[in-house]
């Protein structure tokens, strides 16, 4: 491959195989020889390492900064309270409270503080872990549990994993902020989806997302029947490209309830992963 | 004193709602007078985070110095304490019923958060 290349595989809740596809694909491209990271951003229940299993390297922390406040220079004029959105800070009563875990390191407090009574703390919520899977850079983000807020960590996660040549992105299910950070400046969003009313409900929910995004995408189905004609029928109503469909294979669950890969499991997949891998480029560089 | 009691609707006769912060009203009562009024907090219910801090910024501004509803969680709880506001918490029955059991003592002044944030 002469270019960079970064593709997300997302869906709009959680279940439908992004994992799967990612793991699997990330294993054939290193088979076919390409420099590639597996970068997993679901930090809130990472998985991919149960199937690629990964020698850590390095593990560093990753922090955001809190706001602490000096209560001698305080001067209770409530701007900090007024200006943070998520009641990190909130005036009360002449009193400033702050709640670090809320507090989204915007640093809003501290620029309209008049009296100069806020400086910053750094405050953990999670690991970068960094290493290797058979050929594959592997990075995932661990959250600390309890914390509320994944956006810093996964995009510490995406940056680690900048500069191969084929990235591939596991992204959370869902499509709010942690969503966003893991595709955000991606060449190419792949929505997984299955064919099901529940499988069609989220990818209506990723497809508005993506869009609104204005980031490049397509579907891959997983678990896919021959007769029934629900995913088709949806891309095709919707005008959006349907890249491949997934046989559905109980090898396929069978080898994924033990933490194995497909790619490995059953025969056959090896070329079915070969095939996707292709479009998927093939796509990306439309 | 003035009052505030989480409320599902808008009279005495309303069900006490059990959460604080993410209630549907603050039923907001004068003790001495009987005279009440209620405060929406339909910018709470839906909040992803935050609303028990919200919740009791709006009944502290609202100058209540009581809070009777069924559960507190610990954000709600360190804040009012802040703001000076004792929290009574168990309440259940009508608006009408908690004011009573408040105004004969029968209702027990928490010490600490008897609930964790989203536990509902």
């Amino acid at each position: 491959m002469t270019t960079k290349l970064t593709i997300a595989f997302a869906s709009g809740k959680g279940g439908k195989g992004k994992t799967t596809v990612s793991v699997n694909l990330a294993s054939a491209a290193a088979a076919a020889g390409y420099k590639v990271a597996y970068l997993d951003c679901d930090v809130e229940e990472p998985n991919g390492h149960l199937f690629l299993k990964p020698r850590i390297r390095r593990r560093y922390p990753v922090n955001v900064p809190v706001p602490v406040i000096d209560h001698e220079h305080c001067v209770n004029c409530g701007a900090c309270g007024e200006i943070c959105q998520y009641s990190a800070i909130v005036c009360i009563k002449n009193n400033v409270l702050t709640f670090e875990r809320m507090c989204h390191g915007c640093g809003g407090c501290q620029l309209v503080c008049p009296a100069g009574a806020i400086t910053e703390k750094e405050r953990e919520i999670g690991v970068v872990e960094e290493g290797e899977a058979g050929g594959i850079d592997f990075i995932h983000g661990k959250l600390n549990v309890g914390e509320a807020m994944s956006p810093p960590l996964i995009r510490a996660v995406r940056s680690a994993g900048q500069y191969n040549s084929l990235t591939i992105v596991d992204v959370p299910p869902g499509t709010s902020c942690p969503v966003i950070a893991a595709i955000k400046g991606v060449d190419l969003v792949i929505l997984v989806t299955e064919p099901t009313p529940f499988g069609l409900n989220d990818l209506d929910l990723a497809l508005s997302m993506v869009k609104e995004l204005g980031i490049p995408h397509a579907v891959v189905v997983n678990r896919a029947e021959p007769y029934n004609n629900m995913a088709r029928d949806f891309c095709k109503g919707r005008n959006v490209k349907l890249l491949a469909e997934l046989a559905d294979d109980r090898r396929i669950a069978e080898a994924y309830s033990r933490g194995k890969l497909a790619f490995d499991a059953a025969p056959g997949y090896q070329a079915v992963f070969d095939a996707l891998l292709l479009s998927i480029e093939k796509e990306a560089r439309l | 004193m003035k009052i505030a009691i989480s409320a599902e609707g808008q009279g005495l006769e309303s069900r006490v709602d059990q959460r604080f912060g993410r209630c549907r009203w603050f039923t907001l009562i004068d003790t001495e007078t009987g005279n009440y009024q209620a405060v929406a907090n339909e910018q709470n219910l839906n909040a992803a985070q935050g609303a028990g801090i919200q919740s009791a910024e709006i009944v502290s501004r609202n100058g209540a110095e009581a809070v009777v509803t069924g559960h507190c969680g610990p954000k709600a709880f360190r804040t009012l304490t802040v703001a000076g506001i004792k929290i009574f918490t168990g309440a259940e029955g009508t608006v009408a019923d908690a004011l009573e059991k408040f105004k004969t003592g029968a209702l027990t002044e928490a010490e600490d958060a008897d609930v964790e944030g989203h536990w509902v």
